[in-house]
């Protein structure tokens, strides 16, 4: 280096080479003033709902822990979770019939996903619920002899209607995750002796669970509130359950918010189960020994975002 | 054309290729590739991308199924049987034993990300050749301290270097007890200061005699491991000889072309 110093094109003064500056970055008033105006509102917002006259609180409180409420809340959860079971298995039989090379598989996958992506939930439900007008028995092979409106429960129907249509945007979303994994993985297992099915189970799917249990998780969150449509087939899940009781006492808003309650806490745990899930599935794929906690994560991403947005306070 | 082979020295062929194409929709790959390798040999083979190279790797075991002509690994037709004069594909069940005969280096290594190291050496032997774990430990132990990374063994792929990552593709080839090593541009996607780290573990399986086909663009390597090269162009075998003299008076003027470029 010359000590030779650029001249200042716009007048400004030289900078010396002996000194040390102290950076001082740029503040930013707005910001504070469009927090505070988001609190404010914020705040009014809450002392309204908790201050209307129509409201009572009280009874709210009491049938968050009655019993009814707490087992209609069970079969949500038992619903959704049958119902994802379902849809994730047809969901990866048909992912994986829709990458087949056999072009007659490939289709009725396809074919599959078309029909029951492209039709109301709503309405397949009240197909499977009502199936029995069009097939009053069902007969497999002469082995099973079936009356359908006595098998077709309001929980079967829904069951299957939520299930199958889960199916057919998980065949999608798996369909993805495995062609995200490179064609190299299937490759290497081949080269090593695997059959397809081997390289599959082990090596391509655990790899595409990765990019898939996020969405997965979503579809989880979408399924625990869209069971509430089965109240619709009068199965008594936690909706169609307040729904029973408002009816009677006509304290409407009351059991909403006690139904609502419950599926924010339901939705939060499976938030909490989601995390650690990924954790898992990410082994091998988080550079540097331990992993963070859950607390960790959160402060640590609250911390980086401060950062990223320049903040000096 | 010669061979470059010494025929008297009784040592028997461990990879054959005759007459074998291949074609990709109508691009055809390979024209026609005659190929003898044998025992305790070391041929690398070079020429431009496209040449079919790779493709030919992928045929000798059988990731690749061909259209003509025929291979054989260790005596075996690779993917096929004869039967009443045809050539059948064989079942995938007969087709993953002869894979055991042939191991493998990719270019982008495509080690298993959610494997520890020592997972990725063993699962071969273990989970598809149903060795016992604690023999094949042993072994997948040993060839890890082989080529550097004995202290590597629980960590995951992610975690190492491309140099060392690739150094564990080669050890999960070894535990396979292959007949013969196909290494295909195995240092093709490494950063420049670590291709050394791996030329030199291949130089030295090399000199260990065990058989190798290497598929590279590393003339120097070429010259100091390599028994033959083989120069291929447009699916064919254009040159084949001893290493010093195919390196250094080409007879093709195609091979004194590329390489020319090549040592540039």
């Amino acid at each position: 280096m010359t000590t030779e110093m650029a001249p200042t094109s716009s007048g400004s003064p030289a900078l010396s080479e002996t000194a040390t500056y102290e950076i001082v970055r740029r503040k930013h008033p707005w910001r504070v003033v469009a927090a505070v105006l988001v609190l404010v509102v914020l705040g009014l917002l809450a002392f309204g709902v908790a201050n209307a006259k129509g409201l009572h609180w009280s009874v709210t409180g009491h049938y968050l822990l009655t019993r009814v409420v707490f087992y209609g809340f069970l079969r949500t959860l038992e619903l959704t979770a049958a119902a994802m079971a379902l849809g994730l298995c047809l969901g990866v039989i048909f992912g994986i019939m829709r990458l087949s090379h056999n072009p007659v598989l490939s289709s009725v996958a396809w074919l599959y996903v078309w029909a029951f992506r492209g039709t109301p939930l709503i309405v397949q439900l009240f197909m499977w619920f009502n199936l029995a007008l069009i097939f009053p028995h069902v007969d497999l092979f002469g082995l099973v002899h079936l009356t359908t409106v006595k098998v077709m429960s309001p929980f079967l129907a829904a069951l299957l209607a939520f299930g199958i249509n889960e199916g057919a945007y998980m065949s999608e979303i798996i369909r993805g995750g495995l062609m995200s994994v490179p064609p190299g993985q299937t490759e290497a297992s081949l080269s090593l002796g695997a059959s397809r099915g081997w390289t599959m189970r082990r090596v391509v799917l655990p790899q595409a669970l990765r990019v898939i249990l996020p969405t997965i998780g979503n579809e989880t969150l979408g399924m625990l509130k869209l069971t509430s449509l089965a109240a619709f087939i009068s199965f008594n899940e936690l909706f169609g359950t307040v729904e029973t009781i408002y009816y009677s006492n006509s304290q409407v808003m009351e059991l909403l918010i006690v139904a609502a309650v419950w599926y924010l806490f339901a939705s939060s745990v499976l938030s909490i189960g989601q995390y650690y899930l990924e954790r898992r599935v990410g082994r091998g794929f988080v550079r540097g020994g331990r992993k963070q906690t859950l607390l960790e994560t959160v402060l640590v991403n609250a911390w980086a975002k401060r950062r990223r947005l320049g903040a000096n306070w | 054309m010669t061979t470059g082979y010494d025929l008297t020295d009784g040592r028997t062929d461990v990879v054959e290729l005759h007459g074998v194409s291949k074609s990709f929709g109508s691009t055809h790959v390979l024209r026609g590739v005659d190929l003898h390798v044998r025992e305790s040999e070391v041929l690398c083979v070079l020429g431009p991308s496209g040449a079919g190279k790779s493709t030919m790797l992928r045929c000798i075991n059988h990731l690749e199924g061909i259209d003509g002509g025929w291979i054989k690994v260790a005596g075996q037709i690779i993917g096929y049987e004869l039967r009443g004069g045809k050539l059948h594909e064989l079942p995938e069940r007969l087709i993953r034993h002869q894979r055991g005969l042939s191991g493998m280096v990719f270019q982008h290594f495509n080690l298993f990300p959610h494997f520890t190291v020592l997972e990725n050496v063993m699962v071969g032997p273990v989970e598809l050749q149903k060795e016992p774990k604690a023999q094949v430990e042993a072994r997948a132990r040993g060839f890890l301290d082989r080529v550097g990374l004995g202290d590597k063994v629980s960590a995951y792929p992610a975690q190492l270097s491309g140099g060392q990552q690739q150094r564990v593709a080669i050890a999960r080839a070894l535990a396979m007890n292959p007949k013969v090593l196909l290494f295909d541009e195995p240092t093709s996607a490494l950063d420049p200061e670590v291709v050394g780290e791996v030329l030199a573990v291949m130089l030295e399986l090399a000199q260990e005699g065990r058989t190798m086909i290497v598929v590279t663009h590393e003339v120097g390597f070429a010259r100091e491991a390599a028994d033959r090269v083989a120069f291929m162009f447009d699916g064919r075998i254009a040159e084949i000889g001893p290493a010093k003299s195919v390196l250094e008076s080409p007879r093709e003027a195609r091979t004194a072309e590329f390489l020319a470029h090549v040592l540039v």
